[in-house]
């Protein structure tokens, strides 16, 4: 049984938004300001899915800081998950499935990490863990559902399963996930953050109502009329918004839809030297990209504007 | 992919016989790889009406060939799509009773289609090999009015019992899926890299339906890890065709999952 209590209890989630200010005012703040709102201990959920608009700028950014004793959750865990397992920022991955994809095999860091029993990771089927967040989002305890019913899943999280009390059939009751923090990245928002996502939706805009704190990278800050002309666009309310800052290439080397296209190569490279050297490997790697580097833009000067360009080449052809 | 005799491999057989279980005019909830393939091809060869439903949010994707996707969420998997969900309501198609076959496959799997993708051996919190876990399988299984399970057949796959149910089929058989609360559902059939299971009616237990050509039923106990029960109509499959075969490795030409 590994949830806990603060994860489904709304009325203190509740409680905790309506003492939190919900300015209409300026969210534009820097990626160092935004990440130190995270503290040692929280839960900390991540946007996008695998390799889609994952929020790669605010991780990095984070892990600069050394946090320590975070659960993490994400419906697919990428390798960003590996990275907060190595640099000792996490004690409870919480996911559906954690790897790159069926090209890059079993990850041999989750296997270290989670076969030692070092880091535990909650499993729950990906619509449970979508209707987690989506309680969450609707200020309520739990969900009914008719998923994961039958299956080992329902005791790894401790999970209920309770009487329809109109048909008496039973029924999954997913227990709401509240996160401490959202880390997103959408293609545009305004100053004041209100947001727009292109392309796929995933669980974003469930996860950023669910959570208390909510931090935003964006690909581009528009004029506060861009929104308002189309309001329909726009996912995440500004109210709901903490801080915002504007980063290009956000999620890079993962893609960010109609924008540019994922690198797999560099998947590639990165799981190579995790076969050969295990955490190790994973070590030099957040000490080339993510300790090393002191911004996002010294971090893209890495890969060269020729690899970007190209990214945003094929992004573009993807969606043409 | 490994080559069998013939020239047809392991995933160019799976693709082949699960399209030839998907009827026109339905709705499959359908993963990257052999799945991707055998919905693309059921579509092109006797199945026009079919709609695809993929786990990152996508309804009605048509792939471009040479550019299949790598994952069930990235753009290539959107390509032409008639509509762009969130992963939630995507899945809640499927709980409303709109998704009329899922495929998927396993690492492990029992006599009643039960599948292990998390945790194989010692406890679920010290595995012995700790596997990537469910993703959307166990919601499809749980929530689609038909599942087909596609897999290579192999005897440390097909086992005595599963460590793990990550992906409820008929847990113990006879009525107990139905009694967990999963009121709807269940596991059709098992497409193998040697022949093709149903269930039987009443025990629920997997019984071979057909071989494929050149197998006997001999070598299907032989990769089986328990007891193989064998239909009385026990049936031969038609081997895969040029026309099947050319379409699959036009939509990859090269050959990233064939």
């Amino acid at each position: 049984m590994t949830i806990s209590r603060r994860e489904y209890d709304f009325q203190a989630a509740r409680l905790r938004l309506e003492h939190k200010s919900k300015t209409a005012g300026e969210k534009l703040t820097s990626i160092e300001e935004a990440v130190a709102r995270v503290e040692d201990g929280d839960h900390v959920a991540f946007g996008g899915c695998l390799f889609s608009r994952t929020p790669l700028a605010l991780v990095m950014a984070l892990l600069r800081r050394r946090p320590a004793g975070l659960s993490i959750s994400r419906n697919l865990m990428c390798y960003e998950g590996e990275w907060c397992m190595v640099a000792g920022a996490v004690e409870k991955v919480v996911t559906s499935w954690m790897g790159i994809g069926l090209p890059w095999g079993l990850s041999k860091i989750v296997r270290e990490y989670v076969e030692s029993g070092r880091v535990p990771m909650e499993e729950w089927s990906h619509l449970a863990l979508g209707l987690r967040y989506r309680a969450a989002a609707m200020g309520v305890p739990f969900l009914p559902s008719l998923t994961m019913m039958g299956s080992s899943l329902v005791d790894v999280g401790g999970s209920k399963i309770i009487d329809c009390p109109y048909t008496g059939a039973k029924l999954l009751a997913v227990p709401a996930l509240f996160p401490d923090v959202a880390l997103i990245h959408v293609h545009r928002a305004d100053r004041f953050g209100n947001c727009q996502i292109d392309g796929y939706p995933h669980m974003d805009a469930d996860i950023a109502c669910a959570a208390a704190t909510v931090l935003v990278t964006a690909e581009e800050i528009v004029p506060e009329n861009d929104i308002r002309l189309h309001p329909d666009r726009t996912v995440i309310p500004g109210f709901a918004v903490d801080a915002l800052v504007h980063v290009p290439y956000g999620s890079y080397p993962h893609e960010c839809y109609g924008l540019y296209d994922a690198e797999p190569e560099h998947f590639d490279a990165y799981v190579e030297g995790v076969n050969a050297r295990g955490a190790a490997a994973v070590r030099e790697y957040l000490d080339r990209y993510v300790y090393g580097p002191t911004t996002h833009a010294e971090y893209l000067a890495i890969f060269g504007d020729a690899v970007l360009a190209d990214a945003r080449r094929r992004g573009a052809e993807l969606v043409s | 992919m490994s080559a069998p005799a013939g020239g047809v491999t392991a995933n160019e057989l799976l693709a082949v016989m699960g399209s030839r279980e998907l009827k026109d005019n339905t709705t499959v909830f359908a993963g990257v790889g052999a799945p991707m393939l055998a919905s693309a091809l059921a579509q092109r060869i006797h199945a026009p009406g079919l709609t695809m439903v993929v786990e990152g949010g996508i309804v009605g994707p048509k792939w471009k060939p040479g550019w299949l996707p790598i994952s069930t969420n990235e753009m290539r998997a959107a390509y032409r799509a008639q509509m762009l969900l969130g992963i939630t309501d995507a899945f809640l198609l499927a709980q409303r009773g709109f998704l009329d076959v899922g495929f998927i496959g396993g690492a492990q799997i029992d006599r009643y289609g039960n599948l292990n993708t998390s945790a194989i051996g010692g406890s679920y919190d010290r595995p012995k090999v700790r596997l990537p876990g469910s993703g959307g399988a166990n919601d499809i299984i749980s929530l689609c009015r038909e599942v087909i399970i596609l897999t290579l057949h192999e005897k440390r796959r097909f086992s005595e019992t599963v460590d793990f149910i990550t992906s409820p089929g008929w847990l113990a058989g006879d009525h107990s899926r139905r009694r967990s609360g999963l009121l709807f559902g269940g596991v059709s059939r098992v497409v193998t890299t040697l022949g093709i299971f149903g269930f039987e009616p009443s025990s629920r237990r997997m019984r071979l339906e057909a071989v494929h050509a050149s197998v006997t039923v001999d070598e299907v106990r032989e990769s089986t890890g328990f007891e193989v029960l064998v239909s009385d109509t026990l049936t031969t499959t038609k081997a895969p065709t040029d026309e099947e075969l050319g379409i699959l490795r036009m939509l990859d030409p090269a050959r990233q999952f064939l």
